[in-house]
């Protein structure tokens, strides 16, 4: 079970309260982390990527287990322990005022 | 007529205004979509209770809203706003090419007859359709597409397809303004475009009186003579006779012809509304007095509207989607402003009252006159 984290203006849009769980089959990566979130909440399609697993949006960030993966290829392995579930995976919007 | 809906599109999120006929008691609801920014919202003319809504941010995109009960609840439509074949360039600010990027709705126009169809109005300027209720967008690559394109640049606030005018009276007639490429009228349900800017002078471009170029920020149009057509532009506040095909000035005795809307009164084909603001480099009323100019005459000549509204320390600004009439017998007219004010006038602009003062900044006012 892969725990997700959103921002909260996307929890709102997405009417969601709290960490999402998703099932992802093997290998566990960003890409398949954000394809099985994106076919739960379609709403979500576009708001963090582009669409059609598309680059990830500028001010949008990934984080998990103290790392910034924001940069990292798409289909890379996460850490083990997002895998597990015992550490969530952290979608985050760029700190920014106004 | 039973009352009236304003829906005021914020900074930070949407507002449903409604009244009944006095327009002097206002129920107001809100914030919808809570922290996003609402471009644009407007209802069906076919079907009241049919709203869409352009919600957009800097950190997830763009978002379109649909409401089936007049506002009351909302479910997300579709966002894949994608440009037919490959894009190319524009003209960037510098002048050099830019690509063609998809950033936000500016503007939704439902279809008059239809309440699944509605236009969008998007920057970088293209005109999309949906036909599906806002599930599903296609361009209508045209307009991006004419051979003038390459040339179009944005205006300070992006290159925005902010304008769009349905012709009820001639099928397949609609006009489209950019900002900052001027206005294009279409006659075959936006299959082709030509531009409509003969008479326009703008300085600041190479050629003053050019083809395209034209830092258009407004147009409108009174359903019952669409032939006649109203324009604010960056300067100069222009009126056209012939369904665009040449335009003349008539900013006559305005204080500065600088503004962003302009509109038309909803039984007076000849009465027209602007704010004139300082100049494009103070986006604020001149003196600090915040006045709306009605012109009885179609232009030419104009009176300050001033009662109920500030007319000292006044420095807010009116954007170009921000004015909307209702079509009550006695026709209200609505505005609102930088500074989260939504002004109302329930006797064509004599007199005005806020409805609310204190919302973050407004930058669109749309209304329903409810059946």
């Amino acid at each position: 079970m892969i725990r997700v984290v959103l921002p909260s203006h996307l929890r709102v849009l997405a009417r969601i309260e709290g960490e999402v769980r998703l099932d992802v089959t093997d290998p566990v990566t960003q890409r398949s982390v954000l394809d099985a979130l994106e076919a739960r909440y379609p709403v979500l399609c576009g708001t963090i990527r582009g669409h059609d697993s598309g680059p990830r949006r500028a001010f949008i960030r990934f984080f998990a287990c103290e790392q910034d993966l924001s940069h990292e290829p798409p289909d890379d392995p996460l850490p083990p322990a997002v895998a597990a579930g015992a550490e969530p995976y952290l979608i985050v919007g760029a700190m920014a005022g106004g | 007529m039973t009352g009236v809906r304003v829906l005021a599109g914020t900074r930070k999120g949407a507002f449903v205004l409604t009244s009944d006929g006095g327009r002097d008691r206002w129920e107001v609801s809100g914030p919808h979509f809570a922290g996003w920014e609402i471009y644009h919202m407007k209802g069906s003319p076919a079907d009241p209770d049919r709203l869409y809504a352009s919600q957009c941010s800097g950190w997830s995109g763009q978002v379109i809203q649909r409401s089936d009960d007049g506002g009351t609840t909302w479910a997300p439509a579709g966002n894949q706003f994608a440009y037919d074949g490959t894009p190319g360039t524009h003209q960037w600010y510098d002048g050099t090419p830019h690509p063609w990027e998809f950033e936000r709705v500016w503007h939704l126009e439902p279809a008059l007859d239809d309440p699944d169809t509605v236009w969008a109005g998007v920057e970088d300027a293209g005109l999309f359709r949906s036909r599906d209720g806002g599930q599903s967008w296609q361009e209508l690559p045209a307009l991006r597409g004419h051979r003038s394109g390459p040339s179009w640049q944005p205006g300070a606030g992006g290159m925005c397809l902010h304008t769009i005018l349905l012709d009820q009276s001639a099928p397949g007639r609609m006009f489209a303004a950019i900002s900052a490429a001027g206005a294009f009228r279409s006659d075959d349900d936006g299959q082709s475009w030509r531009p409509i800017n003969q008479g326009l002078q703008s300085e600041g471009i190479p050629d003053p009186d050019a083809e395209v170029g034209h830092c258009v920020h407004r147009l409108a149009m009174h359903p019952s003579r669409p032939g006649v057509l109203f324009m604010q532009k960056h300067w100069d506040v222009m009126r056209s006779d012939n369904a665009g095909e040449s335009w003349r000035e008539v900013s006559g005795n305005l204080p500065t012809d600088f503004g962003f809307p302009i509109d038309v009164h909803a039984h007076e084909p000849d009465t027209i509304y602007v704010v004139p603001i300082t100049s494009d480099a103070q986006h604020f009323p001149p003196e600090g007095k915040l006045r709306v100019y009605r012109s009885r005459t179609g232009g030419d000549d104009w009176e300050p509207l001033t009662q109920g509204l500030p007319q000292e320390n006044c420095y807010v600004n009116v954007l170009r989607d921000a004015m909307a009439v209702d079509s009550m017998d006695e026709c209200g007219v609505y505005f609102g402003t930088t500074g989260g004010q939504v002004y109302a006038s329930a006797d064509s602009g004599d007199s005005w009252a806020p409805i609310v003062r204190d919302l973050p900044a407004v930058l669109s006012v749309e209304v329903q006159t409810l059946p």
